[in-house]
Order: structure tokens, then sequence, then C-alpha cells
């Protein structure tokens, strides 16, 4: 990181440090806590299970200790910028190889920089990880507004088009002129939009989950056995497990206030994403047993995270404000324009359904890069760090013949 | 609360059929008493509520407002008095009994006019039993309130399971159809044989079921939220198409009002398939607040009529008052059936306004301010057994606890006929 970006264009240096007043009263209030009554079935298909949130709240009064997270936080270097009237948290690690080439990574909902961390050694230093100095990336990784140190809108309109603009305008604050993009969850839905709008500079862009398909008016073929599953997971997932977005994207505030005054009800209500989490990350709490990276730190870190900056409802509204796009579009019956940059993809086995290569193909007609790894699921930086490193240095790699230094 | 082992003052002696098989399933009267430290603990609690930023937005397009929420805690902490509303239940009699393994808990209140029509009525999400308690008196002894002695109803007031002073069911299969067959088994159990039933919103739901069971001795039921959309009809707007065919004036109306609400009840959506992550209502009292405020009605989500509640201290002819909306998110709160009274929406797994093919006799009256203003023409075909349908010129979703006087006057012309009927048989 060089000083003379920072003192051109106001990019504050920021540093977490939480009283410990607070923390504190977070630890009175889960033990505090008052249950409700047993869930009804012996699957997650009631909600989050009573015993997993209550092995996974015992853990967080009792052996969690929040300051290893800022420890984490606070050994990479991390700024603070107004951008178009938002306070913008991001972390920015410059790798030492220095044509590398600069990256932006988007995390989602429920998620946070924190799913990012265990990426900026293997993507910022990739020798150090098994990679070699020419798949080396300058990383940079925002918080949305409205999440984690980022500041929150004071007005409506902060929906995933002006987002894709502030990142674009952070890229070049930051000094980066050419650069690509990633992101998966909400961060896909960033993505693909910066890469529709194609500021000057970006050069491609990653994805790992198929936002196209998830809101699409028409539901995409199911001609083949592939298309078939991916289909019926979509099905899935939104007769029983879309519950979240159907009320974050219309009542945030009504959901807001139990997510900001009761910290088990905060953690139940960001376990409750996909199934395939959902169980990784029961077994880790339940059994002992974690997945990958989605170890009990990593995932108490992330909820704790929304509970010390009071974001559970802000980022909540972050789904109102896709919602009202997505109906102003659906009013307006115009097909977003399509990405001409390179497209790259990558389909991990756990995800909310598996996008198949044709989907891919159909919605990024340039497509440069698909492939589907054996492990990983929605989370798939933070499940499985390393293997998604290599996915995002092979999806960049035909990028930087063209040269991707800043 | 408290159960007793001495029977509650009551008005009226129960029947004597009462004490049939009592050693089996017997009848408990049942008290409510909160312990004091309960009390204490919920004004803690909302003392030290941890509030969001406010909404984005003017208006309650991003759910309940914060400076309504804050308005409403004030008073919730410092001038809601909980023994005010308990007095008030305990001065009807309470009973509870075990029916299908479950304690039942339900308001039991007999006419001094014997030949009165027994009546069970049932509440609703996110009400219970509070919603009905201005009735109780207007139904049962109707000579004081402009009624005829012949207008006199017993009442009977269930709580659903999961719900209020009732059992938590510990096992799947809780819905309607369950509920309709012990509300049949209470009516059996309290002696009536031959009685009507009553219900909106969930309560709805129930009296339909109860309607295609058909019980022995039940002789018709009233609805205040009918489930009368055509098949066709429905299928369409659920997909979100155009409805099919020649609509009426008033079709159309109903049609559009529909699709308002279908765009209303992602709380509905949400309860359906993930209640048990509700977590944060059993835990926070202005979470549950804020969860059982955002029902919607024809006027507005929040409900319109709920809203103009929360400035309404007293009201000389009943119509809903802040602290009554109080009462009720309270018990919610006290009795922690926040997420077990959630649960009943993913029991169900039936349309909401479709049709259902109830043939015995079935009364209606359509409210204005209700979900949907159901049409006389749908009505016809979708209860084709109609005694009565009328269109009230004020009242909402919430209608036996809007407007009781209204209500009560609706349930007597309903059952006009059966009364008569019944009498003369």
């Amino acid at each position: 990181m060089s000083t003379t970006v920072e003192t051109a264009t106001d990019i504050r240096s920021f540093h977490v440090e939480i009283p410990e007043e607070q923390l504190e009263e977070l630890r009175r209030r889960i033990e505090a806590t008052r249950w409700p009554s047993k869930e009804l079935v012996d699957d997650r298909s009631e909600g989050v299970q009573l015993e997993t949130l209550k092995a996974l709240s015992r853990y967080w009064a009792t052996e969690y200790d929040w300051r290893n997270a800022e420890a984490k936080l606070n050994a990479l270097p991390q700024f603070m910028t107004e951008i178009d009237g938002v306070d913008i948290h991001f972390i920015h690690v410059r790798s030492r190889h220095e044509d590398a080439l600069p990256l932006i990574v988007t995390h989602g909902w429920p998620g946070s920089v924190i799913e990012l961390l265990e990426t900026v050694g293997p993507l910022t230093d990739p020798t150090s990880h098994g990679g070699r100095a020419e798949d080396a990336f300058h990383l940079v990784l925002p918080s949305l507004p409205g999440y984690g140190f980022s500041g929150e809108p004071n007005e409506v309109g902060w929906d995933a088009g002006r987002t894709a603009q502030a990142w674009a305008e952070l890229m070049q604050r930051i000094g980066y002129t050419r650069y690509a993009a990633q992101g998966g969850d909400l961060g896909a839905i960033v993505t693909d939009v910066l890469g529709r709008q194609a500021p000057e500079g970006l050069l491609g862009i990653h994805m790992n989950l198929l936002v196209t398909t998830l809101g699409a008016p028409t539901p995409p073929p199911g001609d083949t056995e592939e298309e078939r599953a991916a289909l019926d997971a979509i099905n899935t997932f939104t007769t029983s497990g879309f519950g979240y977005f159907l009320e974050q994207s219309t009542r945030p505030q009504t959901i807001g206030y139990s997510l900001l005054d009761s910290p088990v009800g905060l953690a139940a209500w960001l376990l409750d994403h996909d199934t395939d989490s959902y169980y990784k990350i029961s077994s880790a709490f339940v059994d002992g047993e974690p997945v990958g990276n989605l170890t009990r730190d990593n995932i108490i870190d992330n909820i704790t995270l929304y509970w010390l900056t009071g974001t559970g409802a802000s980022a909540a509204r972050w789904y109102w404000e896709l919602g009202q796009a997505q109906a102003k579009a659906h009013a307006a019956g115009q097909a977003p324009p399509d990405v001409s940059l390179p497209v790259g993809f990558t389909t991990f086995p756990g995800e909310i359904f598996r996008a198949p290569r044709s989907w891919v193909e159909a919605s990024y007609p340039n497509l440069s890069y698909f492939s589907e790894p054996d492990r990983g699921g929605h989370f798939a930086a933070w499940e499985e760090p390393e293997l998604f490193s290599d996915e995002v240095r092979a999806a960049f790699r035909s990028l930087r013949t063209n040269g991707g230094s800043s | 609360m408290a159960e007793k082992t001495t029977a509650a003052p009551r008005p009226a002696p129960l029947p004597a059929e009462l004490d049939a098989g009592a050693e089996a399933n017997p009848i408990r009267p049942f008290t409510v008493e909160i312990p004091e430290p309960d009390l204490r603990e919920l004004r803690a609690r909302i003392a030290a509520t941890r509030w969001p930023d406010k909404e984005g937005v003017e208006d309650d397009s991003q759910g309940v407002p914060l400076a309504l929420m804050q308005d409403l805690a004030r008073y919730w902490l410092t001038e809601h008095d909980w023994r005010k509303c308990e007095a008030r239940l305990n001065a009807v009699p309470n009973f509870i009994t075990k029916i299908d393994g479950l304690d039942i808990h339900f308001i039991h209140v007999r006419s001094e006019h014997d030949d009165a029509l027994p009546l069970i009525v049932n509440h609703g999400w996110p009400g219970s039993i509070i919603e009905q308690l201005k009735i109780i008196d207007r139904l049962t002894n109707p000579t004081a309130h402009g009624g005829t002695a012949e207008d006199a109803f017993h009442v009977v007031i269930p709580s659903m399971p999961g719900y209020g002073f009732s059992g938590k069911p510990t096992s799947t299969g809780w819905g309607p159809e369950r509920m309709a067959r012990a509300w049949a088994e209470l009516m059996e159990r309290l002696g009536y044989t031959r009685y009507v039933a009553q219900g909106g919103d969930w309560g709805a739901f129930v009296v339909d079921q109860m309607g295609l069971q058909a019980p022995d001795g039940l002789l018709a039921i009233h609805t205040n939220m009918p489930a009368t959309v055509p098949a066709d009809i429905d299928t369409a707007l659920q997909a979100g198409d155009p409805p099919p065919g020649d609509l009426s004036a008033e079709e159309r109306r109903a049609c559009d009002q529909l699709l308002r609400t279908y765009g209303q009840v992602e709380y509905a959506r949400y309860m359906a398939a993930r209640p048990q992550t509700l977590y944060g209502i059993a835990d926070s009292p202005v979470g549950l607040a804020a969860w059982l405020l955002d029902h919607n009605d024809a006027d507005g989500q929040p409900a319109a009529a709920v809203l103009s509640a929360l400035s309404r201290t007293t009201s000389d002819s009943g119509e809903l008052t802040r602290d009554e909306v109080l009462d009720n998110i309270t018990l919610y709160w006290l009795t922690n059936t926040g997420v077990s009274a959630a649960r009943l929406y993913w029991e169900y797994k039936g349309g909401f306004f479709n049709a259902k093919g109830v043939s015995i006799p079935v009364a209606i009256t359509v409210f204005p301010s209700e979900q949907y203003q159901a049409p006389r023409s749908w009505a016809e075909r979708a209860y084709p057994n109609l005694i009565y349908f009328n269109e009230a010129d004020k009242g909402g979703h919430f209608a036996a606890w809007e407007q009781p006087q209204l209500f009560a006057a609706e349930l007597r012309a309903a059952f006009r006929s059966i009364h008569d009927k019944r009498r003369s048989s």
C-alpha cells in the first residue's frame, strides 16, 4: 500500500476497536436468552434447530473471543472512504508482486468481509500457498453499504447498480486503472451489474452464483438431467428456503427489531440460509466437526460483527433495495445490457443449485472460464479458501496475458 | 397463571353433562395469574431494548416504523397494566381440558337464557382470545345490549393449540383440520349437542374445516373471512396472471384486493417456511411486538385499524384501543407463544381464499376493510347452502375486536334462522 494514494484521495486508515462494555453486554444478553419451545421436526425444515442454536450460544457466551477476530482484521490494512455520501469500509492488501492483478471481491448476505479473510494469503501471496507469482492479486475487499463497518445510506436508492458504481469509483480512487471483480451471493449481483456497466478499467468478472437465474421472469430450460436437477434445487429453495429473501425485501425494518435486540435472534436469522451451509455449520457446533474453514470461531466472528455494528436491519434493507430495483426493471420490461467483458464462473457442488454450463453460457455469451470443482458450497471463499483462490486464479489467468498491472 | 382446584365463579350453572366423562378428560377451572417477576422481567427487557436505526423511508413501506415502535414501547413500559387485562380475563370463566393429547384453554360463558344457541368462536393470528372479550356479554346477554332474549348465545372461546394458555404441540399435525375435530369434541364434552361455529382469519380456516367435517350437532357456521374464490381465478391470481372469464365489477374489485393482499403476506410465507428461526420474537419484546403489528388490512400494513387504535385510549362503543393491542402482545410474550403460534402457518399446506366445498349452512359477513370483499356471486357458488350474506358498513380484518357491537349484531342476524329452527324442532 503506498501512502501517496491514500493522501491524494481522502482515504483514511481504519482500525477495529470495540469497547469492552459492548462485549460484556453481548455476553449478558446471550446468557439471558429466553428460548422458544423446540421445533417439532428432526431436521431444518421448520428453521434453525434449537439444539444447534443452544450449542452456538453456549460457545459464544463462554469460550468465544471477539478479540481474535479483531486482531485478524487489524492485521490487514483497512480503510474508510466516503463515496456517493456513504462511508465505505474496505480491506486493501497489495501483493508484493508489483505486477499483480488488482481484484475487488464483494461479500454477500449473511456474510461480510469475514467470509473473505482466509483468501487474502492465497490471492495476494500465491507463492506461499502453492501458486505462482504470476497468479498474484492486489486485493480490495469492501463492506457493502449497511454492512459491517461501512456506513448506512440515509436515503433510498443504494441498489446493486449504485453499489457497482461506487466500486468502480473506489478502484479508481485507489489508483487501479485495470482490474477484475469477483463475487458470490449479493456480491455476485453487484459483480454481474458491474460487468454490465463495464466501467473503464474493468477487465473481466468471476462469479460463483448464477444470479441471472434466481430472479428470472422465465425459468431457464430443463432439457438435460443437469438442468432438471438445477431446476428442482431452485424450486426447493424458493418454496422452503426463500423466506429470509421475501421478508428482507419487503419488511426489513419489522424483522430488524428482533435482529438488533436479540443476539440469538440475530444468530438464527443469519444461520438460516441454504441447506448445505446450514448443516455444515450445524455440524461444527453440534458434532464438533467443522467442514472446511466453516469453524465455530469463523461463523461466530461474522455473527458478532453484525451484532457489534448493529447492522442486522441495515443489511436486510439491501434486499429491499434489490426488490425495488427488480420491480422497476420488471415494470420497464427492459432486459439489462449484456456483459461483453470476459466472464468466469465456478459452480460449487453445495451451492443452492448447481448452475449447468448451458445456463451460464446463455446468461454470459462471453464466458471465458467455467469450472465445477468437487467440493465447496454457497460460502465457497469462506469454506474452501484455497480451492476458491485456485478458481479465481484460473478464471483470470487469460486476462493477464493482456497485461494486468495497475 | 395457575390452575385452581376450586371452581371459579360463573354467571350461570354449567349443564350436568359437563361432568360426564370427567374422570378421563376433566374440565379444570383456570385462572390467569402471571407471577410478578415475569412482569418485571418484561419491563426490564423493554427498557433495555437495543434499537435499529430509523427505516430508510418516510412511510411504513419497509415495515413498522421506528418512531411508532418507540412510542409504543414507552407506553408499554410506563403505563400499560397487564393486571387489568388479567382481571378482564378472570372475570369470565376460564377452563382447561385435554383434547387429543393437548391442553386446550377456553372461555365458556353460559347465557342466563337457557335455550340460548351454543356458539364456538375461533380467534386468529396475530390475535388471541383477547380479540373476542368484548363480544361475550353482547352475545350471552343480548337484552342488555339492545337485543332480545331469543338472540342469546352460550359462548365458547378456545385458544388455538400453541396460542395463549393452550398447550404447545410437541409434534406436528395440529393444523385447522385437527383443530376442527378438537372443537367438535370440546362442544360435545361441554354437553352441547346442537351448536354453531364462527371464525375469522385462522378461525375462518377452522370453521371451514368444521363445515367440511360436518360433525353431529354442528348446525351452521359464520365466517368473516370467507373462502370463496373460484378455482380458475384462484390459480390465475396465485400465478400473477389476469383472472379468466367475464367478471362483474364486484368480482374484479375482489381480484384487485386479493392481488394487493398477496403482496402483503410475506409474514405468512415466512412463518409457513421458517417459524423456528424467529428466535428473536421469543427473546425480544419489541421484536415480538413489531412482528405481531405488521399484519395488513385493506387499508394498510400494519393494519390501519390497529394503527388508529394506537392513538385511541378509550371507546364507549367498544372500538379497539391501545391497551387492548398491548394486552394481546403481552399475552403472546408472557406465554412465550410467538414461535409456537407461528408454527400454525407451517402446518397448513392448503390454499388461502379458494372455495373449500362446504355444504352445510353458512352465514357470511363481509367487512369492508377485510383482505378482500367477497362478492355475493362467489359466496353463493362457494357455499351453496348460504343462509345469510351481509356487507357491513365498517370494520375490517379484526372485526370482533374493532367493532364488537356491530359484530355481535351480525352474529345474531346471521344465526336467527338457525335459532328459530332449533327452537321449533
